[in-house]
């Protein structure tokens, strides 16, 4: 898809051919991101250096405080400090896109490398069971694997990670057929390698290298869709300091603690962001090594 | 002749899809652990009786071979029947035909904004510069990192609770539309405008552009009257995967909104496991996904001559 080619203005410093005015622009931005990022990582493995309080340990005087020096982010029902259960929640949060993106990618690897490099039977079979997984866009794929295995963590998480797969799996299968027909490959054949050595040598590491990059923009995408599932009560639920089951638990006290939705929500869309700007940084920079 | 082609193979492709869908949610259900007719009558928790479970087995042929049940499902799914909810005890077919318009009506006005809102940035954000660049990656982290629960969470907070403007519930009424529409269509505004943006671009540089200022159209003529046309071509495609993702959405926007529709059938059905509910509306939504793929592919041809002789 051509939007999965866009240039991101900026990243080619090396190169010297962007004009500086956009270049600092941009790279600042990957500052960001990357800060937010590095907060994150050191949320899910310290966070009780970064906050305060239990985040389980109810205070019901202290039920629904508005945001304030010692709650930064307020309390929620129970009284809970929600500042420390969003850092808290990080961890798990966090671990649930990776392990989603990962069990995505390594199915669409075998889908995609069985359709790249098999027979035109397989790779007609391989396509035609993609294009049946197409079928239920989005979240769909995920709520009827749910529906047949049963909510939970566990499950929510393979859901989303089947949901991403054939997505992933056209572009590993696109992206082995062009390595296939390049000229390196041609050479090397002429060369007499065989086609086991070709394969492991030239074809897969030049063809799955780039699906790598993509998938750092897919964990941002399977931290949206898990706390998604969370928040229609299929995934984790609370009073598990998940974000989404954070947002499921304030969605009934919306009216009256919007601190509740506002800030675990805001951390969703602060990881998403970073991961999309530093995603898309990376696929330029690969780009720009490859001309 | 060869459009004729074109479209009787595509409609044998998505009938072999559908066909695939059921078939694998039928026999992934066979493969895990549980008794439906325990499911029928309300789940391991409802303590039924044994007679009581034999009638159910009877009643819905779960005590006929495997391939037996799994002809009579395809059987009655080639006629339409999409089988009787565990939960509600009506047929799924008239459950499904109640709520397709309210879904349809909600995902239809939401692609419609979203490609209005898509082509307004992408036109603002193509004329470059600094500006530009920044609204062009603003719209790529909206669009991939806002989740519509959140989305309606904040746009119910300032335009129910504070403003009081609109209802926070759409159960009826054009106003109780306007909130799950915009939540609906502003995530999906960036993902197309994104893309409009990067094809716009290309096209004011392609000769053809060239061609028209040289013939001394204004740049707003080139813009509107001949690179338009190329920016909407992407977006066109990917019109087929953004409907997908509205009736996903739709899940999410119907449950917060707590608008009746397919969304929040099948969000129910999925939570008390109400399988043949959860079968048709993945059926129905795989055919509306499979339809509007087509369509959109039949109007990328017309639009673009060049994919038919290819």
């Amino acid at each position: 898809m051509s939007h999965a080619q866009a240039p991101v203005p900026g990243l080619s410093a090396a190169s010297g051919r962007v004009q500086p005015r956009t270049r600092n622009r941009t790279n600042a931005a990957e500052l960001g991101a990357a800060a937010v990022l590095l907060f994150l990582v050191a949320a899910a493995i310290f966070p009780h250096l970064l906050s305060s309080f239990d985040p389980l340990g109810i205070n019901p005087a202290k039920a629904f405080s508005a945001p304030s020096s010692s709650h930064w982010f307020g309390t929620d029902e129970s009284g809970r400090d929600i500042y420390s259960r969003v850092i808290y929640g990080t961890g798990q949060s966090l671990l649930i896109g990776v392990t989603a993106t990962a069990i995505g990618m390594g199915l669409a690897l075998v889908l995609g490398v069985l359709g790249g490099i098999g027979s035109r039977s397989v790779d007609f079979a391989v396509t035609r069971l993609n294009e049946v997984l197409f079928a239920l866009p989005g979240l769909l794929l995920a709520l009827v694997f749910i529906a047949i295995v049963g909510p939970g963590v566990v499950t929510s998480t393979i859901a989303v990670g089947l949901s991403t797969a054939p997505g992933y799996a056209r572009i590993i299968r696109s992206q082995i057929r062009a390595v296939r027909g390049s000229a390196y490959v041609e050479a090397a054949t002429v060369l007499g390698r065989r086609p086991v050595t070709i394969l492991a040598r030239h074809v897969l590491p030049n063809a799955v290298a780039p699906v790598f990059v993509l998938a750092t923009l897919g964990v941002g995408q399977a931290i949206v869709w898990a706390s998604s599932l969370s928040y229609l009560g299929l995934g984790a639920v609370p009073p598990a300091a998940e974000w989404g089951a954070m947002l499921s638990a304030g969605r009934t006290y919306i009216g009256t603690a919007w601190w509740m939705t506002v800030f675990p929500g805001a951390f969703i869309v602060l990881t998403a962001g970073a991961a999309t700007v530093l995603g898309r940084s990376l696929q330029a920079r690969t780009r720009q090594e490859n001309r | 002749m060869r459009a004729a082609r074109w479209v009787v193979s595509r409609i044998a492709g998505g009938a072999f899809v559908l066909w695939a869908v059921a078939t694998l949610i039928f026999f992934a259900l066979r493969m895990i652990p549980g008794d439906p007719a325990e499911a029928i009558l309300g789940g391991p928790g409802s303590q039924a009786s044994a007679e009581a479970l034999a009638q159910v087995r009877r009643d819905y042929g779960l005590d006929q071979p495997v391939i037996v049940q799994y002809l009579t499902a395809m059987g009655r799914l080639v006629t339409g029947d999409l089988g009787t909810s565990y939960a509600l005890k009506m047929g799924v077919a008239d459950l499904i035909g109640q709520q397709l318009w309210n879904t349809l009506s909600l995902t239809v006005l939401a692609l419609v904004v979203a490609w209005g809102l898509a082509l307004a940035l992408a036109v603002w954000a193509s004329r470059g510069g600094g500006l530009g660049t920044r609204v062009g990656s603003a719209m790529e982290v909206v669009a991939a990192a806002v989740p519509h629960f959140w989305l309606a969470a904040i746009l119910i907070l300032l335009f129910s609770s504070t403003l009081g403007w609109l209802p926070p519930i759409s159960t009826g009424g054009p106003l109780g539309l306007i909130l799950p529409v915009v939540t609906l269509a502003v995530p999906l505004a960036g993902f197309l405008g994104q893309v409009m943006r990067e094809s716009l671009i290309d096209a004011l540089e392609a000769p053809f552009a060239l061609s028209a200022r040289a013939r001394g159209e204004t740049e707003n003529g080139v813009r509107w009257r001949h690179a338009i046309r190329h920016a909407a071509l992407p977006a066109i495609s990917l019109s087929g995967w953004a409907f997908g993702s509205l009736l996903s959405g739709a899940v999410v926007v119907e449950t917060v909104f707590a608008r009746p529709g397919l969304g929040r059938t099948l969000l129910n059905a999925v939570t008390i496991r109400d399988i043949p509910v959860v079968t048709g509306v993945a059926l129905v939504s795989a055919l509306a996904f499979i339809l509007v793929t087509i369509a959109t592919d039949a109007i990328d041809r017309i639009a673009d001559p060049r994919l038919a002789t290819s």
